[in-house]
């Protein structure tokens, strides 16, 4: 604060209390006792019921002092007038640096502890594991659900089928840099509605959930030329690019004949937001095993 | 006693309330209208997009400071969950600030970049979708209702007059920028650019 405001502010508090403590003791001062008649307020109810003009209690008016010699022991003691930093030294940043310091003594030799050991061995850590909910809690739930089972858009973590893998490499780097998948837009590609609907009913058959007739099983080789680029010949998906494996039951947009008819025109981009910051190495370790004892292992 | 001159007197006690009050917003308040602290931008604090600062009306339109703070206070409970405790200095660029005072919804002054666009926009328009236990309206309108482009170039002509450093051609230009775009495209754009300005690094 420069100067001219320090002194501003300085002067203007010192100033306010002096005159808050004359103010009071000026007008609660009583006037001579041999005059109090004159005291009267003049106020008069039932022909002889009058209203006296006496002092204020005595504790009432202690009262007022404390809380005057109140902000002047805060004065002296907090910052407040100007640039005064006060004779305790307090202020918000070094109680926010004195509650991080004690929050890492106490925290991060655990953190250490468990960084140190094998990942396979933290999944069955029930301490670990704990610590990996809690984090999970903040984190994770508001797309993936409290569950883990996710929603639509937003994989379910406690299957065993994983877009991006379940290594501890694979899910430490979900977790730090986040993913992009990219599903293209193909309507086009496919050759308008009646190509859409055949690849659509192609698909679904891959899974067994529709019957693949003469026109859609010709769709095999536009699947092979467009789409097994990503989602390999035999269409059991790739984790190197996230794309998912189409022959099993799970579909993360959803496995209708309308949900793949979408997903097909308009393409699908599911993100997972970077948390390597966030986290920071121990807590990721952590949360990654956590995340692969959801699962049931591959 | 002394306190009936007071008392008796209708002007005397207008003056001695009116310095009672104004003191303490003179001493409090004033320094902070005028320290650079409180007026000067941040680091990497810019002033609003054009479409940005159409998805922050929006967003003040809708009332969201209700339910959601964008204030992380400096205490390690706030800064393990939402990041980095808020400055001052980020804030500048905000008529009026939307520190909030009340979180039935998290804060979400670093909300920037933590979910996906996709994931807004479903969570805007029905909430429960994505997280079934949460008790936050779904706002289906805002894909319907397009920014206007007039309203936004206005309000931009106002904030420079105002002092916020837009150039002329920042404000010729901002009309294309938000054409067409929906009302959810504003907010969305608004709420993945909160609290960017500073690395959320432990």
């Amino acid at each position: 604060m420069p100067a001219f405001w320090h002194w501003f502010v300085a002067a203007g508090t010192i100033l306010f209390i002096i005159w808050c403590i004359w103010l009071i003791g000026w007008s609660s001062r009583q006037g001579p006792q041999d005059k109090s008649d004159e005291d009267l307020t003049g106020h008069k109810w039932d022909g002889d019921l009058e209203e006296w003009n006496n002092p204020a209690p005595k504790w009432w008016l202690y009262l007022y002092f404390i809380t005057v010699f109140w902000a002047v022991g805060y004065m002296i003691a907090y910052p407040g007038l100007g640039n005064f930093e006060g004779m305790l030294g307090w202020s918000q940043t070094k109680q926010y640096e004195a509650e991080q310091q004690a929050a890492a003594e106490r925290f991060e030799p655990i953190y250490a502890g468990y960084a140190e050991m094998d990942f396979a061995a933290l999944t069955q850590d029930p301490d670990a594991m704990k610590l990996g909910a809690s984090l999970y809690a903040s984190y994770c739930t508001t797309c993936h659900g409290s569950d883990a089972r996710g929603a639509p858009g937003y994989p379910n973590l406690t299957d065993d089928k994983w877009n991006w893998g379940n290594t501890e490499q694979q899910i430490t780097m979900t977790l730090k840099q986040g993913r992009n998948a990219v599903m293209p837009a193909l309507a086009a590609a496919l050759g308008g509605d009646e190509g859409l609907d055949n690849m659509v009913t192609y698909v679904r058959s891959l899974s067994g959930l529709a019957e693949a007739d003469e026109a859609a099983a010709a769709m095999q080789s536009k699947f092979v030329a467009i789409c097994s680029a990503c989602h390999g010949m035999e269409a059991k998906g790739n984790q190197m690019l996230g794309a998912p494996n189409l022959t099993d039951d799970v579909w993360l947009y959803g496995g209708d004949a309308e949900d793949i008819r979408y997903t097909l025109v308009n393409g699908r981009n599911g993100v997972m937001p970077a948390h390597g910051e966030l986290l920071g190495d121990n807590r990721t370790k952590i949360l990654a095993a956590y995340v692969h004892s959801l699962g049931s292992g591959d | 006693m002394r306190h009936e001159v007071i008392e008796k007197s209708v002007n005397l006690m207008m003056v001695l309330i009116v310095l009672a009050v104004s003191i303490g917003g003179l001493v409090e308040l004033l320094p902070l209208m005028v320290s650079s602290e409180t007026t000067e931008p941040a680091e990497n604090i810019e002033p609003y997009s054009p479409l940005r600062l159409a998805g922050r009306d929006v967003y003040v339109r809708e009332g969201c400071y209700g339910c959601h703070s964008q204030m992380v206070r400096p205490f390690r409970s706030e800064t393990e969950r939402y990041g980095p405790y808020s400055t001052a200095g980020e804030s500048v660029y905000d008529r009026p600030f939307q520190f909030g005072s009340r979180r039935t919804g998290p804060d979400l002054a670093r909300v920037g970049g933590r979910y996906s666009d996709a994931w807004h926009r479903l969570h805007l328009e029905d909430p429960r979708a994505l997280v079934p236990e949460s008790n936050m309206p779904g706002y289906p309108w805002l894909n319907e209702n397009l920014v206007d482009p007039e309203l936004v170039t206005t309000k931009l002509r106002t904030l420079q007059l105002l002092g916020d450093p837009y150039t002329d051609e920042q404000v010729a230009a901002a009309a294309a920028q938000v054409d067409g775009r929906t009302e959810m495209d504003a907010l969305v754009a608004y709420l993945q650019g909160l609290g960017l300005n500073r690395s959320n690094r432990r």
